[in-house]
């Protein structure tokens, strides 16, 4: 393998291995913390320089093992990939930092985290209550905040870590690959870290919540085997470049069917409204770092997914109004779902439904200017979405609940949150100087061309989506600035915690390590800097665009050096 | 998987320079087996009647029948059954095409790995909740609290946690929350899933039923 072939391999195979190597260190959490650590940010400067190549060079070729494409795993870092994984490496980095802050469980000695803090031991207590009863293992033992608490603790740690990595490995093969079996793959390596993650604290609310994701979830992949097993006996091949040639000279029909497969397939991964009900569901109950890193990447693999197979595997030639009808819907009904919310991590999931929306339009326009809208607020939304999470954890944790209504007066006790939490908000919304506003000016400059003069057909359309957009953006500006002035604005008052609270080990500790402030503040950081590259930036994503409407060159890329 | 196989498929597959149309697996006028079209679409019809029941158990045979399915949908798509897939028996030309059942393997490590975890849940879920079902969710929680806020307003009743002989939208929904295995504890599994949510919806605290010790804090809840 040459070296391009290698930094290609490591943003998957450096995770997996350090993924493994954390079992391996299972006695030692600080151990593990600097494996994850070093890992992931060994990651992202590899994006980086996999991202500076593939602008200057084309796409970079990994045919591991050596095996040649059609029957080999071929990884291949073109612009898009290596943007998005340099997005999601940064954003994990971030995350992953938060995470140790937070010790995930609580589990450092000496602090109040677990031995005298009444949530940790109130939960089994809960439990118990529940069941009432009788020869379960987590109803029966009710120690005395002690030795078996803090043991337990120590596992699932070692356990985060895990998975953690093996998501992070998940994420980057589903970036880099060239076919659609090893989608599949990485979309079940993703998965099955994240459903570990979600249920990584069997509290009777996540295992509610765990079991709709992981069915939901489940139904979605073997759809996508059914997608699979078709595309391969209708056309012999699952590389993504094999089926770029193979694909048109299939009947219209069976192309309209499979392509609507794959709609539905990535749709429900994506959260497309009519397929988003799992979502608001099992997000919120995970701790804060774990519900960032699924809020911020998985549904948007799932559309980074949807972009590829769509562009390079299914195209269009013109507007698809179906997608663009979904668009709406997206748009609309995460919108005024987040409005009747009250639960701030509810709030937030239901407004990632919305936004899928935005990206959703991009995509269904299929000109130059519209994909590269797309990339752009992918990149945009992966840093915010993150970052409002991690500030909904630090909220939860000054104010001992995430209902913003049951806190408030916030900014005077702890003003460095109200600002770290206003200005991704802020962008959210789309307010001008912001990354936000950059993203949907893309868009919106995309729909306007294309229902311009020499634009699309379907003009009415695309006028009636980029009204839901900007009606969805107001939306979600009125839910922040009530959701901000609840929580920081009014007379302080004292944290009335909640009954039942999600993030248990967070609430009522008031615990808020400087990593953790640190993590959010360096992701808020990101999202400013996002504007000032915005020249940049576009000038990428617009060239990524034009790869993924012209795909010779990928084409060309794995054939060539399959030789 | 021995190199010697997949060099074999490299021949075959790679036969035309580069997959293309012509590469299509199920060679000689493409035949599929009637029987196992049959089985795969009745293991689906099946698997999806299942994943759509309550009951958590028969949602978990759902996914293993749906599973099966997708294999055996994958196993069919290799060519027509009986011919090895092993080079030195027969010529290339006659091989089965080993690609979907290099993936059928991967499929089946992984939706067995995912059943087993789902079975693991479900055992959870009963441990946890007394029975095995799928829950109601948050915004359900949220209906019926609202719907019962607005039934005692009407009836003008002082405080809205009446009996819940006066509220038969909750008295239908107590008998199936709790039917399984939680015979013991009638309100048990119900008292705990509200938990999750009801609250929210209260304004500033003068919630239903309230939430019991409001200054006590998180350790007198229980």
């Amino acid at each position: 393998m040459t070296a391009p072939a290698l930094l290609v391999a490591l943003p998957v195979v450096g995770p997996l291995l350090a993924a493994g190597g954390t079992l391996l260190l299972r006695r030692s959490l600080r151990a593990q913390r600097v494996l994850a650590l070093g890992v992931v940010a060994a990651v992202a400067a590899d994006a980086a320089v996999l991202l500076a190549a593939a602008d200057a060079h084309g796409p970079a070729v990994a045919h591991l093992g050596g095996w040649p494409a059609p029957l080999g795993i071929t990884l291949v870092a073109d612009r898009l990939a290596a943007l998005l994984l340099l997005t999601s490496a940064v954003v994990t980095l971030a995350v992953l930092g938060y995470a140790v802050g937070q010790g995930i469980v609580d589990d450092t000695p000496g602090t109040d985290g677990t031995s005298a803090s009444h949530p940790a031991t109130s939960r089994p207590d809960a439990s118990g209550a529940v069941t009432g009863n009788s020869g379960s293992p987590g109803a029966a033992s009710n120690p005395p905040a002690g030795g078996h608490s803090r043991h337990r603790d120590a596992g699932q740690s070692s356990i985060f870590n895990t998975c953690f990595l093996a998501l992070v490995a998940g994420v980057a093969l589903a970036y880099l690959t060239a076919d659609l079996f090893n989608l599949f793959v990485a979309f079940e390596i993703m998965l099955s870290a994240s459903y570990v993650l979600i249920t990584l604290d069997t509290t009777a609310s996540r295992i509610r919540a765990g079991m709709t994701y992981v069915i939901v979830s489940l139904t979605s992949s073997l759809l996508f085997i059914t997608m699979l097993a078709l595309v391969y006996a209708s056309t012999g091949t699952v590389t993504f470049a094999g089926l770029a040639t193979a694909v048109p000279g299939l009947p219209g029909g069976l192309r309209a069917a499979l392509s609507l497969l794959g709609l539905v397939v990535f749709g429900i991964k994506a959260a497309i409204v009519p397929l988003h009900f799992w979502l608001p569901d099992s997000y919120p109950t995970a701790p804060a770092p774990i519900t960032a890193v699924l809020a911020a990447l998985l549904t948007k693999v799932a559309v980074y997914a949807l972009v590829r197979t769509h562009t390079l595997v299914f195209p269009h030639s013109g507007t698809w109004p179906l997608l663009l009808g979904a668009a709406v819907a997206t748009l609309l009904v995460g919108a005024l779902g987040a409005l009747a919310q009250e639960n701030l991590n509810r709030t937030l999931s239901f407004l990632l439904v919305s936004h899928i929306g935005f990206m959703l339009f991009g995509l269904s326009l299929f000109t130059v200017i519209g994909l590269s809208g797309v990339i752009l607020y992918m990149v945009h939304h992966i840093v915010v979405q993150a970052t409002l999470f991690l500030g909904s954890g630090l909220i939860t944790r000054y104010a001992g609940t995430s209902v913003p209504r049951r806190t408030g007066g916030l900014a005077s006790a702890v003003p460095l949150v109200a600002a770290l939490f206003a200005i991704p908000a802020l962008s959210l919304s789309g307010v001008p100087p912001l990354s936000g506003f950059v993203a949907k000016l893309a868009l919106l400059r995309a729909g306007a061309r294309a229902a311009g003069p020499g634009g699309g057909a379907d003009r009415t359309g695309v006028y009636v989506a980029v009204a839901a957009m900007l009606l969805a953006s107001l939306l979600t500006l009125l839910v922040m600035v009530r959701v901000w002035v609840y929580a920081f604005w009014r007379r302080p008052r004292p944290a009335r915690p909640d009954p039942a609270p999600e993030d248990h080990l967070a609430v009522g500790t008031a615990t808020v390590s400087r990593a953790m402030t640190g993590a959010t503040a360096g992701l808020v950081a990101v999202g400013l800097a996002f504007p000032l590259a915005a020249g940049p930036l576009s000038g990428l994503t617009a060239r990524a665009a034009q790869d993924l409407l012209r795909p010779a060159a990928y084409e060309r890329a794995v054939r060539e050096t399959a030789r | 998987m021995t190199p010697g196989v997949l060099a074999a498929a490299a021949a075959t597959l790679n036969a035309p320079p580069g997959p293309g149309p012509s590469a299509v697996p199920p060679a000689d006028g493409a035949v599929v087996n009637l029987t196992s079209t049959l089985v795969v679409a009745g293991l689906y019809a099946v698997g999806t009647y299942l994943l759509l029941q309550r009951a958590l158990m028969r949602v978990v045979m759902g996914v293993a029948l749906l599973s099966h399915g997708t294999n055996l949908l994958l196993l069919l798509v290799g060519g027509r059954s009986g011919r090895p897939a092993m080079t030195g028996a027969v010529t290339p030309a006659a091989m089965s095409d080993p690609l979907p059942q290099g993936m059928a393997l991967t499929s089946i490590v992984i939706t067995f790995a995912l059943t087993t975890f789902l079975l693991a849940i479900v055992y959870r879920a009963f441990t946890l909740l007394g029975n095995a079902e799928v829950r109601d969710d948050v915004e359900d929680h949220r209906l019926h609290a609202l719907e019962e806020r607005l039934e005692a307003q009407h009836a003008h009743l002082p405080h809205p946690h009446v009996p819940s002989a006066h509220l038969p939208h909750r008295h239908a929904a107590q008998p199936r929350a709790t039917r399984p295995g939680g015979a013991g504890h009638p309100g048990g599994a119900a008292a705990g899933l509200e938990g999750t949510s009801p609250e929210d919806t209260s304004p500033e605290g003068a919630g239903p039923g309230g939430i019991g010790p409001d200054g006590t804090g998180p350790g007198g809840i229980r």
